[in-house]
């Protein structure tokens, strides 16, 4: 698949969509984005970004704050008009087909919007009837959606009332309802206990292996490895992009020291003042050391510690995690 | 598209329900108004807290007094010896009028020599002064023509003269109630229903529940029509309220057909909703929408004749009016219930909602999109 046909004046482009890949048959796409940008004003919040979404893949789309995660969202959904750039979802363009692609998507957006005045079966139900479900396919389809949240029971309670975790797998069952091909969810996790989150993944994947395509953006990391694919986006721009394996295997220059000693940050101090490092970043009470042959390093690193009386406990090269990758790749971007 | 828009509807009405301070505000506040303006807001002087100053204590200078007392507009609550306190009285707005009888007045009266008295107006409020300025004259000439009488020995009904019968149509008793209630019922449908549906909107784009709700295939108008369709029922409840209690408390008569009244308020709906709706649009905040609209409310309210007529405006602000809509209802409002007039004298007002209702709900309509921008 390339992006010729996209680079096409837009009129060209809706009616090469409409031929080439308008049923959903005939690309393995879900998603395709070429040079997205939308600016604010002067800021540019998205800056040209790039990447493709298979079908029935859980794509994570990861970066820390005002990164560019909603607006990108926004974008592919038609809430925001890209200032540049091309996309289509399902195969249809967002700027000019943006009404095909409401009905086929479900969408949980960053900041819960379910109503907190409503009930849970009344917020099912509002959001069934604007899709058309209603009847009798309505009511299974609730019978599904509160099973698979694990709210019996809790059918009559004001939203309102309903703890973090629930919230959040209502607020899914509310965007599955209408058993949409593809699911977008902006931070679903976001704030809710570890324990909730596991449960909404395992929700996640039950979904993908039923073949909907999931795009969902996250700053965990841990989630990351969870997707098919990841991109990482860092000041509007995708930094890095691939299958988890890939991007640990590719996109890391140099290998990992994990440390474990006394006095994490004077160690730390110490081993930024050494100045041979491409990376020194404390995880938790764990220092991490990123250089290309760390291994060499290692009795020197021995050595300065126990000048200033850190106690080295352990000293080990490690497979980096997303987070090692994701640290590099941002000071490699900002280099 | 009929069954989307009423999903809407019953979800509004779920959120109308829910909440007690709204409810409470759409069906007491139409009360709460009327009341007030019919009893506050009211122009009829009665029983006027009046001092006197009688330097003269003659039988003919308490003879006076007591038929400013019996005219009933004057409440003589009491006497004082000089001028500096009946200035002090006025100025703390324990009185608001006083009755100043200097010495000699019994002896110009006994000598049928014209005598002069003064009556001091508390001229703070135009309207009422202007009532109790007629007021005191017209007790002043009844008692000259009782002089007259008196001196000629004849009853007035026999002298030669001119007598005005004035007829008052429309509003005979000149009650301050019968011309501010229905004026009242046209403020209420105006001002309930612009905030109402401007803060519905406006609300879901604080709670950030309309970015899930803009990714739905609800179509905007949809949308629309299915938010404001629960507030044109509560506009209609309490146009009805308002009636009733006007009616029924303050006695105030319809002379003319209900029906067409409830019509052309459904036709005034348009422009209102319209307004909420651009409202909406424009604001980001129920604070902003708030804002919004009592700036706008505001000068409608003066320039639409509410409290004052229109013709007592100066030419600028007159034709400024023109371009109010509430000034139609207005016209409207007080026509059908005062004087009972029909389509055909009402036409020009009609055709000017049908325009303003079109214009601003088409022009709502368009600026409301499905786009966060
Ligand atoms: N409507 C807007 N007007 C101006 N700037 C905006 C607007 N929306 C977003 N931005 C800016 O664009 C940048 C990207 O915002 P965005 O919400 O896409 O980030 P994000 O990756 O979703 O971050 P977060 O993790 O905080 O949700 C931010 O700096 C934000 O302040
Ligand atoms: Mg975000």
């Amino acid at each position: 698949m390339t992006f010729d046909g996209l680079r096409q004046a837009p009129s060209v482009k809706r009616q090469a969509s409409n031929v080439t890949w308008g049923s959903s048959t005939v690309n393995d796409y879900a998603v395709e984005v070429f040079n997205l940008i939308k600016k604010f004003g002067d800021f540019t919040a998205v800056n040209g970004v790039t990447f493709n979404i298979r079908r029935g893949e859980i794509f994570g789309f990861l970066g820390p704050n005002g990164a560019g995660k909603t607006t990108t969202i926004r974008m592919l959904l038609g809430l925001l008009r890209p200032t540049g750039g091309q996309a289509t979802v399902l195969g249809y363009d967002i700027v000019h087909q943006a009404e095909e692609i409401r009905k086929h998507i479900g969408y949980m957006s960053q900041r819960f919007s379910l109503y907190q005045d409503l009930t849970v079966s009344e917020n099912l139900d509002f959001y069934g009837r604007t899709y058309g479900v209603r009847g009798g396919r309505l009511q299974e389809r609730k019978r599904f959606v509160i099973e698979m949240a694990g709210l019996q029971g809790r059918e009559r309670e004001l939203t309102r009332n309903l703890s973090g975790g629930w919230k959040q797998r209502l607020a899914l069952g509310a965007a599955i309802l209408h058993e949409p091909e593809m699911l977008f969810l902006d931070e679903p996790t976001a704030g809710v206990d570890p324990i909730s989150r596991r449960a909404f993944w395992d929700l996640l994947y039950r979904l993908a292996e039923d073949g909907t395509t999931i795009f969902v953006t996250t700053h965990y990391m841990d989630e990351a490895e969870h997707c098919q694919d990841l991109a990482f986006i860092h000041n509007g721009r995708i930094i890095a992009q691939g299958s988890p394996e890939e991007i640990k295997l590719h996109k890391m220059q140099g290998q990992v020291l994990e440390i474990d000693c006394t006095q994490p940050d004077v160690a730390i101090t110490v081993l930024r003042q050494m100045g041979l490092f491409d990376e020194v970043a404390l995880y938790g009470a764990l220092i991490h050391v990123v250089a290309e042959g760390i291994a060499e390093h290692k009795p020197s690193i021995a050595q300065a510690l126990a000048e200033v009386g850190v106690q080295v406990r352990a000293m080990d090269i490690i497979a980096p995690s997303l987070e090692d990758v994701f640290i590099a790749n941002v000071r490699n971007n900002a280099d | 598209m009929i069954a989307r828009t009423l999903t809407i509807a019953r979800k509004e009405l779920l959120h109308i329900v829910r909440d007690r301070r709204t409810l409470a505000v759409m069906f007491f506040l139409p009360v709460m108004q009327l009341f007030l303006m019919g009893y506050a807001a009211t122009t009829d002087i009665e029983h006027l807290r009046t001092a006197v100053l009688d330097a003269d204590r003659t039988p003919q200078s308490r003879e006076l007094i007591e038929a400013y007392r019996a005219s009933n507009y004057f409440d003589i609550v009491g006497y004082v010896e000089n001028e500096e306190t009946l200035a002090r009285m006025v100025d703390d707005g324990e009185v608001r009028a006083g009755l100043l009888i200097p010495t000699g007045y019994g002896e110009d009266v006994a000598a049928g020599r014209t005598a002069d008295v003064a009556f001091v107006i508390d001229g703070s409020d135009p309207n009422v002064a202007n009532t109790v300025y007629a007021a005191s004259q017209q007790v002043g000439q009844a008692q000259g023509i009782r002089f007259i009488e008196r001196r000629l020995g004849v009853k007035a009904e026999d002298m030669p003269g001119v007598e005005v019968h004035p007829r008052v149509w429309y509003n005979p008793a000149m009650k301050s109630a019968n011309f501010m209630i229905p004026g009242l019922i046209a403020m209420v449908l105006f001002t309930l229903t612009i905030m109402l549906t401007a803060l519905a909107i406006v609300r879901e784009r604080e709670q950030g529940t309309i970015e899930q709700l803009m990714v739905t295939p609800i179509r905007p108008i949809e949308l629309i029509v299915g938010k404001v369709i629960p507030y044109v029922f509560v506009a209609f409840f309490d146009v009805l309220e308002v009636l009733a209690i006007g009616v029924f408390w303050f006695g105030v008569p319809i002379h003319g057909s209900l029906s067409l009244l409830l019509l052309l308020a459904a036709l005034f709906l348009m422009t209102s909703l319209g307004i909420g709706i651009f409202v909406s649009s424009v604001a980001n905040t129920q604070q902003e929408a708030m804002l919004v609209v009592w700036l706008m409310l505001l000068p409608s309210i003066f320039l639409a004749g509410f409290f004052f007529p229109i013709e007592a405006m100066p030419g600028f602000l007159q034709a400024l009016s023109y371009l109010v809509p509430l000034r139609y209802m207005l016209v409207i409002i007080r026509g059908i219930i005062l004087k009972g007039v029909g389509l055909e004298v009402l036409a020009t007002q009609v055709v000017a909602l049908v325009i303003f209702g079109a214009v601003i709900m088409v022009f709502a309509a368009t600026r409301f999109r499905k786009r966060l921008e």
